[in-house]
């Protein structure tokens, strides 16, 4: 058998939209019936490369997340749709028939990723293939993956051990696991909250504040950071919407303690220690 | 009909083009035979590295085909509809009045009358032509191939560049380390591998590679760099912007005040003289000047000791910052990263900016510049590079029909008049002009200095401006007066030949439409400008040469620029002499005949495959770039330009002393006294920066440097996909706009959220963007890329008006960088920014 599967490691995506274009170029005004019928000219994003932008000056950082269509092995857009208007191939691979899903818009509201799109000109809801009108035609990846630049797209098949992708699926995570579809596409280095700043004592502003401890507290545990040889801290990898008391304490200055919940990313800013 | 597949090569990667019934339906990388391309490998840390077995392309290249099929492709031969050849002409509606279509006939009779009469009348040199950069690839039809034999063959005032891309270190670091053959960019060879095997740190110095990628190395150098990142190199990002390059290596990032990083460097410099932490013995060999240098850095010349608090103070950036940066930089073995060939970036491009470059150099020489990890390396260049096989690129006389040997007579410009890019409006508008340098002075020192006046003794002004492409609405600075130029009545006539409406387009006479790269036939590497950027190829993971296919025939009207010349050359009475008897495949076909490649593939077999790929031989032996000077060997580097590599002088630099100058030898002996370019570099606050009396007026620094999506202004505006990048342009109420980036402190003073459309404005213009309000930049400025498309004022034809499509060059001053130095400082602009209300 043969189970069609992206990994897409975001920890390497530069967001530089070769993926997107690529996709646009294969698709725009292209017929690939029975697969697909031709993309818009505008409007579609079939993988999309969403941004994000978190912390605060200086400490800042930005992460493209790409999102194709999951190809869901329990997709909802599958079960919501009429008879035979979609469909999952035997590689795995979903597909909104052009003919037959004509005239069901809500098709595009039945995807909790938000991957599917309405095209007015066609009448049809449409979305990504993972190229399947060119697997079908000997290819062996899609226009996206080929115009990848940092393998940060790795596609195949996740029912051959010996493929890269079989090995990397173990390893990676879904971006919505709540949604409990079965996606075929995985995640490497999504973002996590974080929490971060920097230390600087008030005596020596001019030096930075490098190889101090810092700690952060909730119920379950304490952990703890040191900051670089510029004085900054972070803690990754932290759960959304928790609650934490971050605690610096160093001999001779006052002790810092400040409260901080992650339902966002949180940088601190510089925070001054007195002296004791 | 099946589909048939062609090669082709654009300035950003090579393609295969998939057309079916007459239309290209598909543009991807080149798809490449299985066992063609051998990937190097490079071992460092017990892992070896190799490139996958593929090409990439820079982004805007997926979307060649929707530039193909533009909307804003010039379709047919114009005639601005109140330009009368032989009765009114109305030069003051140029960019007001609309245009009508007339015959290719009718277009390039009154061209051709229009030369004669205007040379015949005041002599050759009243007639000016010029290019924008790089319009499209292959050695036929590029700007100083096909043009330049047409325009050197009538003979014509010719218009010198400036080196805008990298104007410090022209400028200021070939008066410090050489390298003029590069004009101030250093050899580029090995970097790769030395920096997988020896660096702990790198430090991206105003410098972007993921965005300006090398220039045309589409996108193969972008992995290398996850490479360093997965390996835990160190990253450090000095820049306002927190760009894509920090985003990609989450890098450390200070973020000076626009102007103010030669303060930053010499603050850095400042820790390790004061803590001896730098390379005593390498400065004592390799180096002269040091003690001058260093006296300026301790306080001694001017007591102003120039501490990291002294460059807070400056730079806004916390001086313990600066000195972490310093000290990190003197523990671990560090690529400097700065703005240099393959970044491009801002800091080179502002006030004094010879002084930035020039410590790039400094601070590197400090640290062992050319040992193992120690190195000036854009990031992009410098993977392992068969140099062997000799191929010509456009930058060298063999890869232009205008000067190569593959023509039987090379014509002679017999025109001595010149005209500088920076200042041709005022040039036209108010002469005489006055400049030092021929532009591109890659030969010697004393190029930089020749006097140059605008209109020469013995020549005519300028009457008529052959203008081949238009972009320098987005691209030049304070660039209304380009506006102003083009409605003077002393320009009695003027042409433009383009694929696209450009921003200068629609100020012609006569519009001539050309055709793109993919209507007709070349030859061309991936990558390789060849010249002052020799080895430039090395940014990609694979040489590869490629015959430009005629993939469809030209669309609508549009003609091949060298069919145009050919054609207007006959009207002229010299078509035989333009060529030779040559189409444009026989020319293609000569400059193969001319490299090495035959003795490889046969002509037959290369134009049936469409491309040959020059892998790396497998006894590849690596010559680190400036590894030779370090260890005081003779350079054994491929870099043919180097005038000293084959003389008894080959252990040296470029420079006079063949030594790093800490205090510039060529400076001592051409200007000694120039307090704007001093003999030992300084920090000069800018002209415009947060010092000047202007901040009161206008507080917020704008930076515009190289953009992220579209090659200088070629894909930008007439390629509509483009607009859905939301980092490009932003759509709003039916309108793609131009993204201008500020801090949250700076956009909440002013009532200013994203998606609001904003007015950049100081006294010079007033351009419409869309505000993207971001921790992304430092507060006090703003962001916004150079090199819009489209030049769109919203009264047409009144230089004045504020343009909506966000060529924020016109907000730029024309002032150049410093006294003597020539360079453009786009980069040292005050603004202030208020939402638009209409």
């Amino acid at each position: 058998m043969t189970t069609f599967g992206m990994v897409i490691d975001v920890s390497r995506c530069t967001g530089c939209y070769n993926c997107f274009l690529a996709c646009r170029d294969e698709h725009a005004g292209n017929d690939h019936r029975p697969v697909t019928a031709p993309q818009p000219d505008s409007g579609h994003r079939w993988i999309d490369v969403q941004e994000h932008e978190r912390g605060k000056f200086p400490r800042v950082r930005v992460d493209y997340v790409p999102l194709p269509c999951q190809q869901c092995q329990e997709a909802p857009c599958l079960s919501r749709a009429p008879q035979g208007a979609l469909y999952r191939r035997a590689d795995g691979i979903v597909v909104i028939d052009p003919e037959k899903a004509k005239g069901h818009p809500e098709i595009v509201l039945s995807c909790p990723y938000r991957a599917i799109y309405w095209n007015p000109v066609e009448n049809v809801a449409q979305k990504c293939t993972f190229c399947a009108h060119l697997l079908d035609n000997g290819a062996k990846e899609t226009r996206c993956v080929e115009a990848c630049p940092t393998e940060a797209l790795v596609f195949g098949d996740l029912d051959d051990p010996a493929s890269k992708i079989a090995q990397l699926v173990k390893r990676a995570e879904e971006l919505h696991p709540e949604f409990g579809v079965k996606p075929s596409v995985h995640y490497f280095g999504l973002p996590k909250r974080f929490v971060s700043g920097e230390l600087a004592f008030a005596d020596r502003m001019d030096e930075a504040a490098a190889n101090v401890r810092v700690s952060l507290h909730n119920d379950a545990k304490v952990q703890e950071a040191t900051t670089d040889a510029y004085g900054d801290f972070a803690f990754e990898g932290l759960e959304a919407g928790a609650s934490y008391v971050l605690r610096v304490a160093v001999s001779g200055y006052r002790p810092h303690e400040v409260a901080v919940g992650t339902r966002n990313d949180v940088d601190l800013g510089t925070i001054v220690l007195e002296r004791a | 009909m099946p589909t048939q597949s062609f090669t082709s090569c654009t300035n950003c990667g090579p393609i295969t083009v998939d057309v079916k019934d007459g239309r290209v339906m598909r543009v991807r990388p080149l798809v490449i035979e299985d066992g063609d391309l051998k990937p190097w490998t490079i071992k460092a840390g017990g892992k070896s590295y190799s490139p996958p077995k593929k090409v990439t392309l820079a982004p805007y290249v997926h979307a060649e085909r929707k530039r193909l099929y533009s909307e804003d492709r010039i379709r047919y031969p114009m005639k601005r509809v109140d330009f009368d050849p032989n009765g009114e002409r109305n030069p003051q509606n140029r960019g007001k009045s609309g245009y009508v279509r007339i015959s290719w006939d009718e277009a390039l009779g009154i061209v051709s009358r229009e030369i004669k009469r205007v040379q015949g009348t005041y002599g050759p040199s009243a007639l000016a032509a010029m290019t924008s950069s790089h319009h499209n690839w292959g050695l036929v039809g590029y700007k100083m191939s096909a043009f330049s034999r047409f325009f050197n063959s009538i003979g014509y005032t010719q218009v010198f560049d400036n080196p805008d891309s990298w104007e410090g270190w022209h400028w200021g670091a070939t008066h410090t380390y050489g390298f003029i053959w590069r004009l101030g960019m250093p050899e580029p060879y090995d970097m790769l591998e030395d920096a997988l095997q020896h660096a702990e740190m790198i430090v991206f110095w105003s410098n972007d590679p993921d965005t300006t990628r090398a220039v045309y190395d589409g996108s193969d150098a972008a992995i290398w760099r996850q490479w360093l990142k997965d390996k835990g190199v160190a990253m450090a990002v000095v820049d306002p912007f927190y760009n894509y390059t920090a985003a990609a290596m989450e890098g450390k990032w200070l973020a000076p005040r626009p102007g103010t990083d030669a303060a930053v460097a010499l603050a850095i410099a400042h820790v390790w003289i004061s803590e001896g932490t730098y390379d005593k013995n390498y400065v004592a060999d390799r180096t002269i000047g040091f003690d001058e240098f260093k006296d300026y850095v301790t306080g001694k010349t001017d007591g102003t000791p120039k501490t990291p608090a002294w460059a807070e103070a400056e730079s806004g950036v916390p001086a313990r910052r600066i000195a972490a940066l310093a000290r990190e930089w003197a523990k671990k073995r560090t690529v400097l990263s700065a703005g240099c060939r393959g970044g491009e970036g801002g800091a080179c491009r502002a006030a004094y900016a010879t002084e930035w470059a020039r410590l790039m150099v400094l601070l590197q020489a400090m640290q062992g510049l050319g040992k193992p990890g120690v190195s000036i390396w854009g990031a992009s260049m410098g993977a392992p590079w068969n140099s062997n096989i000799w191929f010509p690129g456009y930058g060298d006389l063999e890869g232009r029909i205008a000067t190569s040997k593959a023509a039987r007579k090379i014509p002679e410009n017999k025109v001595p008049q010149k005209l500088y890019r920076l200042t041709l409006p005022d040039a036209i508008l108010d002469p005489p002009v006055h400049w030092k340098g021929v532009g591109f002075c890659n030969k010697n020192f004393d190029q930089q200095f020749i006097p140059f006046s605008y209109p020469m003794e013995g020549c005519s002004e300028v009457k008529m401006f052959y203008r081949y492409g238009g972009s320098f609405m987005s691209t030049m600075n304070d660039t209304s007066k380009w506006v102003r130029m083009y409605q003077s009545p002393k320009l009695e006539f003027v042409v433009n030949q383009d694929c696209w409406w450009s921003t200068e387009t629609a100020h012609a006479d006569i519009i001539l439409p050309a055709c793109t790269s993919l209507e007709r036939d070349d030859i061309g590497e991936f990558g390789e400008p060849g010249g002052q950027t020799k080895g430039g190829s090395s940014g990609c993971n694979y040489r590869v040469v490629v015959r430009l296919k005629k993939a469809i025939e030209p669309l609508w009207e549009s003609k091949s620029d060298y069919q145009i010349f050919t054609e207007l050359a006959d009207k002229l009475g010299f078509k035989d002499d333009y060529t030779e008897g040559n189409s444009a495949i026989d020319w293609a076909r000569k400059f193969f005949d001319l490299s090495d490649l035959p003795k490889y593939i046969s002509w037959e077999e290369f134009d049936r495959k469409g491309y040959y790929v020059i892998n790396v031989p497998e006894d590849y032996k690596s010559t680190p770039a400036l590894r030779w000077f370090a260890e005081g060997r003779p350079c054994d580097t491929p870099d043919p330009n180097n005038f000293k590599r084959t003389t008894e002088k080959a252990h040296e630099l470029g420079t006079e002393s063949g030594k790093i100058e800490f205090a510039s030898e060529s400076l001592r002996r051409l200007a000694p006294d120039d307090e704007e370019r001093p003999v030992s570099p300084r920090y000069i606050p800018s002209w415009e920066g947060h010092r000047s009396e202007a901040v009161k007026t206008y507080p917020l620094q704008l930076m515009s440097p190289h953009p992220r999506f579209t090659f200088h202004t070629h894909y930008d505006g007439h390629t509509a996909w483009l607009n859905e990048v939301p980092m490009h342009r932003v759509q709003k109420d039916g309108y793609a706009w131009w993204p201008a980036r500020l801090h949250p402190e700076d956009a909440t003073a002013r009532d200013i959220r994203t998606g609001d459309i904003v007015r950049l404005f100081n006294g010079r213009a007033s351009v419409l963007c869309i505000a993207q309000v971001t921790e992304r930049v430092r507060p006090g400025v703003v962001h916004s890329y150079a090199s819009a498309g489209k030049y769109d004022p919203l009264q047409p034809g009144n230089p004045n008006s504020p343009d909506r499509a966000g060529c924020v060059a016109m907000l730029t001053p024309g002032r150049q960088m410093s006294k003597n130095v020539a360079g453009m400082a786009s980069n040292s602009c005050l603004i202030d920014v208020e939402k638009w209300v209409g």
